[in-house]
């Protein structure tokens, strides 16, 4: 045990340098904070501020009155709900049988899941695009969803093979010794253990769906249909001039669900991943 | 290479799936036109969405939905919705982004369609904006035009006593760097009396360069294209170069800026004056803090005067679009010369229509729209934006090139060698037959 004490200036050391990576995470997000509640003059300081000195909802109200952001953001929470439940209910019982039964087929499974994260966008958008519209899902939001349960698949697969491994295959093979068929394990056993899992992979694919921008912007046709992360492009002109009092204020609203989501999940997520890692 | 990669894509993915195209006749009689707007200032938005509807309501028959798109993701979406058979019907872009889809065939020539009355009204040289290939064809309208001014600070300005340029009388490139010297003489330490914004540094240095007489692209005998770097084309980069780098009389420090990234410093009286696209205006009325007062003036001119390149906005049409004959009438309609004008007073831009540019309200004081007008006669196309292979070569030889120039990191000599050689060997990629 010894070999884990550090001494105080480097324990001093250690929280300083967790500090300041914290305050380098949150810059973006609390600048996002600030210019969202300042007034135009303001944000057209040269020497700008943290806290807004005449801080102002304009920008919000602006925002509102220039795009229907609830609605892009009832899209965005359908298509992202969506994708990841679809996402995470397939790809749990194949994470399974490819962790447990390994195997040639498994493992080029599981390379061919690596591999297919390299592919760009730019590379799928295309024969995506025709196929959808072959089965006529173009302006669908359940197109889009299928698309993001694709694109989210590989990537929850192979986060959820790690998480199926680090459950030991001997609790499965106590479970059999004491008399429980392979359907009692699974949602005695194994189920249970692998609820952090499956949780910090929805939440993956619920992030990645809620953030996705260009399968939205070229699949999605009509101003009804659009997601939250399109409808913030249209505070953007030209040659990057941006609105960026009002972008400001919706992309901070557009970060919200997220912030939510992970705040309610978070404590299961850990204390998930935590449990039973020592011996009691 | 990523347009490379979407067209290759594209062409894989039609081989496999095959293309169909449902030109379906409507079943209620009802026309029904996709129009794909980019406008996205607020006034801008409500007139396009203004005359959507108002167009809405005298033609039953033909209705259009307004559609909201984006100047950030513009290209990559349209070039997905072309090959999918997906694309909106009208069509809102800039000019210098329809080459690859004019000559890919996603656009309609607009020739045979073109009511007369809109051809008149827009002159030749706005026209030559969106005319491609050898049988000049014509694949939008130009309606939108921006020239660049300098927007300046009037106080500082007037108070220097230096010459304040008119169109009638602008300054000379020469004596803009002189006056640039005494007005950063006079403001104090910190303080330069231009800001030069060039995160795009490309479309800047060529488009001004058509005032001192410089094209930089050559059209030969055999139609190729080719780069030659001339004294002309020199006048302008190298004035920047040497307010940068020599007198010191702009910041090095806003070189890798956009334009509204130089206003702070400009409302805090650290610039006297920025060189910024007659739309920024709409920011500063916005954003300038109370009290302050700015005005618009003509960029410098060399031995070419006022001119200078533009790629105006534009409207086009897809080619698979069954519904061509309505989606004309409403360009008809949409740019009229009285609505014309109020898609340019929404945009802060100028009409190319010579009908709406004669409108009073254009030619105001207020805001510098004045001197904007008065500049509008001498706008013509942007050097290169019909040249083939001219995105690689400006992404690729031209941006980092004159990136380093203004810097200070290398000379003239290399500026052109670059420019030119590497530029040609990109362009003749280009050109092969």
């Amino acid at each position: 045990m010894s070999a884990l004490r550090t001494s105080r200036p480097a324990r001093i050391g250690q929280y300083a340098a967790l500090l300041a990576y914290l305050v380098f995470l949150a810059f973006p997000f609390l600048w996002l904070v600030s210019t969202a509640f300042k007034p135009a003059p303001e944000l057209a300081s040269l020497h700008p501020t943290w806290i807004p000195k005449d801080p102002t909802l304009d920008n919000f109200r602006q925002a509102f009155d220039e795009q229907p952001l609830l609605r892009a953001a009832a899209n965005s929470l359908v298509a992202a709900v969506a994708a990841a439940v679809i996402a995470v209910a397939v790809a749990t019982p194949l994470a399974y049988v490819t962790a447990r039964h390994r195997g040639r087929l498994a493992s080029a499974a599981t390379g061919w899941v690596v591999i297919s994260q390299a592919f760009p966008f730019v590379l799928v958008i295309i024969p995506l695009f025709l196929i959808l519209k072959n089965l006529h899902l173009i302006n669908s939001v359940f197109g889009l969803v299928l698309v993001y349960v694709v694109w989210s698949l590989p990537f929850a697969l192979w986060m959820l093979m790690g998480y199926v491994r680090a459950v030991p295959a001997e609790l499965e093979e106590a479970a059999a010794v004491d008399g429980a068929g392979r359907l009692r394990t699974l949602v005695s056993v194994t189920a249970p253990l692998l609820v952090p899992g499956i949780v910090a992979t929805a939440l993956f694919a619920f992030v990645t769906a809620w953030n996705e921008f260009f399968f939205a912007l070229v699949l999605l046709k009509t101003p009804e249909k659009q997601t939250l992360p399109v409808v913030l492009t249209h505070f953007l002109g030209a040659e990057g001039v941006a609105d960026l009092g009002p972008l400001a204020a919706a992309a901070f609203l557009a970060t919200l669900p997220s912030l939510v989501v992970f705040a309610v999940l978070q404590r299961r997520i850990t204390g998930g991943m935590l449990a039973g890692a020592v011996k009691s | 290479m990523r347009r490379r990669i979407l067209t290759l894509t594209a062409a894989l993915a039609l081989l496999l799936t095959g293309c169909t195209t449902g030109n379906d006749a409507p079943e209620d009689g009802v026309v029904r036109l996709r129009f794909q707007s980019l406008a996205w200032q607020k006034e801008s938005v409500d007139a396009n969405r203004q005359l959507v509807k108002e167009w809405n309501a005298s033609h039953p028959d033909v209705q259009v939905e307004y559609v909201q798109g984006s100047w950030d993701s513009v290209h990559d979406q349209l070039l997905t919705s072309f090959e999918g058979g997906e694309a909106p019907d009208i069509i809102h872009d800039a000019s210098d982004d329809l080459a690859d889809f004019a000559y890919g065939g996603d656009l309609a020539d607009l020739r045979p369609l073109l009511p007369e009355r809109l051809r008149a009204d827009i002159p030749a040289r706005s026209w030559e904006t969106t005319t491609f290939g050898s049988d000049k064809g014509v694949y939008g309208v130009p309606f939108l035009q921006e020239p660049r001014v300098i927007i300046a600070n009037r106080k500082i300005l007037e108070s220097s006593g230096v010459r304040v340029p008119t169109p009638e009388k602008p300054w000379t490139w020469t004596e803009f760097r002189q006056i640039t010297r005494d007005l950063t003489r006079g403001m104090g330490p910190g303080r330069y009396a231009v800001a030069w914004p060039l995160k795009e540094p490309v479309s800047v240095s060529l488009n001004l360069g058509l005032s001192a007489g410089g094209q930089l692209f050559h059209r030969e005998a055999d139609g190729r294209v080719t780069v030659r770097f001339t004294e002309a084309d020199a006048v302008v980069p190298g004035t920047i170069h040497d307010q940068v780098a020599t007198d010191r009389t702009a910041p090095r420090t806003t070189l890798g800026s956009g334009g509204s990234d130089t206003l702070p410093g400009f409302f805090a009286g650290k610039y006297a004056m920025v060189p910024l696209g007659f739309a920024y205006r709409q920011q500063i009325a916005q954003q300038a803090p109370e009290g302050f007062e700015w005005t618009v003036l003509p960029a410098p001119v060399g031995s070419a005067g006022l001119t200078q390149g533009v790629s105006p906005q534009t409207l086009s049409i897809a080619e698979d679009s069954p519904y061509k004959k309505e989606a004309v009438a409403f360009l008809d309609f949409f740019l009229r010369p009285e609505n014309m004008v109020r898609l340019a007073r929404g945009d802060w831009m100028l009409p190319t229509g010579a009908a709406a540019l004669a409108d009073p309200s254009l030619h105001t004081a207020r805001d510098g729209w004045a001197t904007g007008a008065a500049v509008a006669e001498r706008l013509r196309p942007a050097p290169a934006q019909s040249v083939r292979g001219y995105p690689e070569w400006k992404d690729k030889v031209a941006t980092p090139a004159f990136q380093e120039y203004y810097s200070g990191a290398i000379d003239g000599v290399e500026l052109r060698r670059r420019l030119v050689e590497d530029g040609n060997r990109v362009l003749a990629r280009y050109q092969r037959k």
